[in-house]
């Protein structure tokens, strides 16, 4: 789908978006730390400061709940900042403004104001930041009406998927992968938009659902490959969005199949894995053959020592186990 | 618009002023009484005591200067005009409400008049404003954004934070400290090491100084000039207004800890009887036109009472709408926005 037919990375991918984006529209600036000089601490936003100038790209102190503050003020009268938090792990001193502010503007106030705004960051775990710098925190946005989430695991959603964030009225939390900057793939043009609220299937089957987003789209469709090998043909579905939540497709895998694992790199307690499988019990009681599988990271502060991070994190065999549960046969020794 | 209100007002400014300050006054205790009688629900917080910083501060603005508030607001929208009406309808958590009921008491906003609205989590407002004077400097435009917060408050982390951008930057924003002496029921002495918060934003190169929030026109002579700071100079500011609210911190409160004599001080500098002893010196009201001015004060609040009162309410199948922008949220109830 890309112009040239050459596939770029995710984060080339943002960066495509981020621009195009400020081409379009006048009232799209980017605020972060280390966004404009620096280019991003994932360089996601590199080459932007040269071209749009410090008015529009903005490098900021180190000062999370004050510049996303900032940028909610600046939505409601009108400007569509994009937000940039340099990690998840500093939305936590953010939070207030995220949860008392920005998703509760619009309908406090009776629809006066809207607050058209993207906050970016990257998460997960995978290279031994240890506790306090390897979140997955979709479950705690996912958890706030007013808010959107947004999960993108390939170039062509990150790109398509930012630039409707970016058009869009409400307050979008916009959640990277660290672990997928570097992942290539082909995107779409300038007028491509990938809708919200819109799963998409990653590899048919019948067999089982499989459910995953972000990164663990990747270590899903590495179980599919293995299973495959034993005859095993599982749909790998992912959302793309929690907020809005396409249960539909969800749901119509799953009354085929009959059978579902959700795969989510967060904590498993109250979390997105959870909860989609109360939708889906909800909604496909009467179809399921098996209990839903859960696959999540292990329940503890993420460890730093490899071997530990690696055992806390879903691998492919831990989703291979969850759907040979699924279909009541033994994990191979 | 190009100019700002002139620090010292004219004789129809000043009856304006007072005319405001006694309809905040009536307001807040009319409030009160509603509260009292079961009609307005969750917290009520009364600005009595505090109507000369309030009024002092918007008359000293232009009506297009975003201002953001506490949740201690039902003064700055009537200082701003939002109808008496919508404001108490907002109160009692009706349809015909300045929100549409979905705010109440703390969450009073009126776009048009560019009150960008009253919020509940102490500090949380003021990245707003510094928000709003972003917006405002990236179009182009003159307007200075205003924000008002307590001097508990000024001990968030984020109003720090918001000192420091807006004095990198030089945004046009004003900061006002509404001291009030008490967090709830903590008095200053017990909450900060200095009894003065100007300082605090001196010390990221902000220009802060420090009045009498009691006297109205010292507050519009202050806040005049720091708006001109930051409109004409692109320099914010931030001026420490020195007040004392009568009413405990909420409806809740009963106000039993602060001292009779203390309170007794604070109320022999009411800022009405000040101000009025102002007016009638100079000529410029005597007792027969505050009179009349008072019987219509009073006749808005009876009016904007009954209004309140004989509105309907909110239609409980709109519960859902305007949580998002886009229509297709108008139908989420329990798992908002779930396609099924």
């Amino acid at each position: 789908m890309s112009a040239e037919g050459a596939d770029i990375t995710y984060r080339d991918a943002l960066n495509q978006a981020l621009r195009e984006e400020m081409l379009r529209d006048e009232s799209v600036f980017l605020m972060g730390e280390d966004i404009g000089r620096f280019d991003g601490a994932f360089k996601v936003t590199r080459g932007l400061l040269a071209e749009f100038g410090e008015e529009r790209v903005v490098d900021t102190p180190i000062t999370e709940a004050g510049f996303t503050g900032l940028g909610i003020g600046a939505a409601m009268a009108g400007l569509r900042p994009v937000i940039e938090i340099m990690t998840v792990n500093f939305a936590l001193v953010a939070m207030d403004q995220i949860i008392s502010n920005a998703s509760k503007i619009r309908y406090m106030f009776g629809g006066q104001v809207s607050v058209p705004m993207v906050i970016r960051m990257p998460g997960g775990a995978g290279h031994q930041l240890s506790a306090q710098h390897s979140h997955s925190l979709e479950a705690m946005f996912t958890h706030v009406p007013g808010l959107k989430v947004v999960v993108p695991a390939t170039p062509e959603d990150a790109k398509g998927l930012l630039k409707t964030a970016i058009r869009d009225d409400d307050p979008v939390i916009f959640l990277e992968s660290e672990g997928l900057y570097g992942k290539k793939g082909p995107v779409g043009g300038e007028d491509d938009l990938v809708p919200f609220g819109q799963a998409v299937v990653r590899r048919a089957g019948d067999a089982c659902t499989v459910i995953a987003h972000s990164r663990m789209v990747w270590v899903a469709l590495a179980a599919a490959e293995q299973l495959a090998k034993q005859g095993i043909e599982v749909e790998v579905i992912d959302p793309r969005t929690f907020r809005p939540l396409d249960l539909g497709t969800l749901a119509d895998s799953v009354q085929r199949t009959s059978r579902a694992v959700v795969v989510d790199e967060g904590w498993p307690e109250c979390g997105i894995a959870a909860g989609i499988a109360a939708h889906l019990y909800e909604a496909c009681f009467d179809w399921l053959d098996a209990p839903i599988g859960r696959v999540n990271s292990a329940d503890v502060p993420m460890p730093y020592a490899r071997n530990l991070e690696q055992a806390a994190i879903p691998q492919p065999h831990d989703v291979v186990a969850a759907v040979l549960a699924a279909m009541g046969r033994q994990v191979p020794a | 618009m190009s100019n700002s209100p002139p620090p010292a007002p004219t004789t129809d400014d000043m009856r304006g002023m007072f005319r405001t300050m006694t309809l905040i006054r009536r307001f807040e205790e009319r409030a009160s009484e509603e509260y009292m009688a079961g009609r307005i629900g969750g917290f009520l917080h009364l600005a009595i005591g505090e109507e000369a910083a309030v009024v002092g501060t918007v008359s000293a603005l232009r009506p297009d200067d975003p201002l953001t508030s506490t949740y201690r607001e039902h003064g700055q929208a009537l200082a701003r005009g939002s109808d008496p009406r919508r404001i108490m309808a907002e109160l009692l958590g009706r349809a015909t409400g300045l929100c549409g009921g979905r705010g109440g008491s703390m969450h009073l906003m009126d776009r048009e008049r560019s009150f960008y609205g009253g919020y509940g989590i102490v500090g949380g407002a003021v990245p707003l404003a510094l928000g709003l004077a972003w917006a405002a400097r990236y179009r182009g435009g003159d307007q200075v954004a205003v924000t008002m917060f307590g001097e508990g408050a000024a001990n968030q982390g984020v109003v720090s934070e918001c000192f420091n951008m807006a004095g990198l930057w030089d945004l046009p924003i004003v900061f006002l400290i509404l001291n009030n002496q008490y967090g709830m029921g903590t008095p200053v002495e017990r909450a900060a090491p200095t009894e003065d918060f100007y300082p605090r934003a001196t010390a990221y190169d902000i220009h802060s100084w420090k009045v009498d929030g009691m006297d109205v026109l010292a507050v519009r002579a202050a806040v005049a000039e720091a708006a001109r700071l930051a409109r004409d100079e692109r320099r914010p500011a931030c001026v420490e207004l020195l007040a004392y609210r009568y009413r405990g911190h909420s409806m809740s409160d009963p106000d039993t800890v602060r001292a009779a004599d203390e309170k007794e001080r604070w109320q022999a500098r009411d800022p009405l009887m000040t101000f009025e002893r102002v007016l009638l010196g100079e000529g410029i009201m005597d007792a027969g036109t505050i009179a009349e001015m008072r019987a219509e004060v009073d006749g808005v609040v009876d009016d904007a009472t009954a209004f309140a009162r004989e509105s309907p309410e909110v239609p409980v199948d709109q519960l859902a709408q305007n949580v998002y922008a886009s229509p297709w949220n108008d139908d989420a109830r329990g798992s908002a926005l779930v396609r099924a």
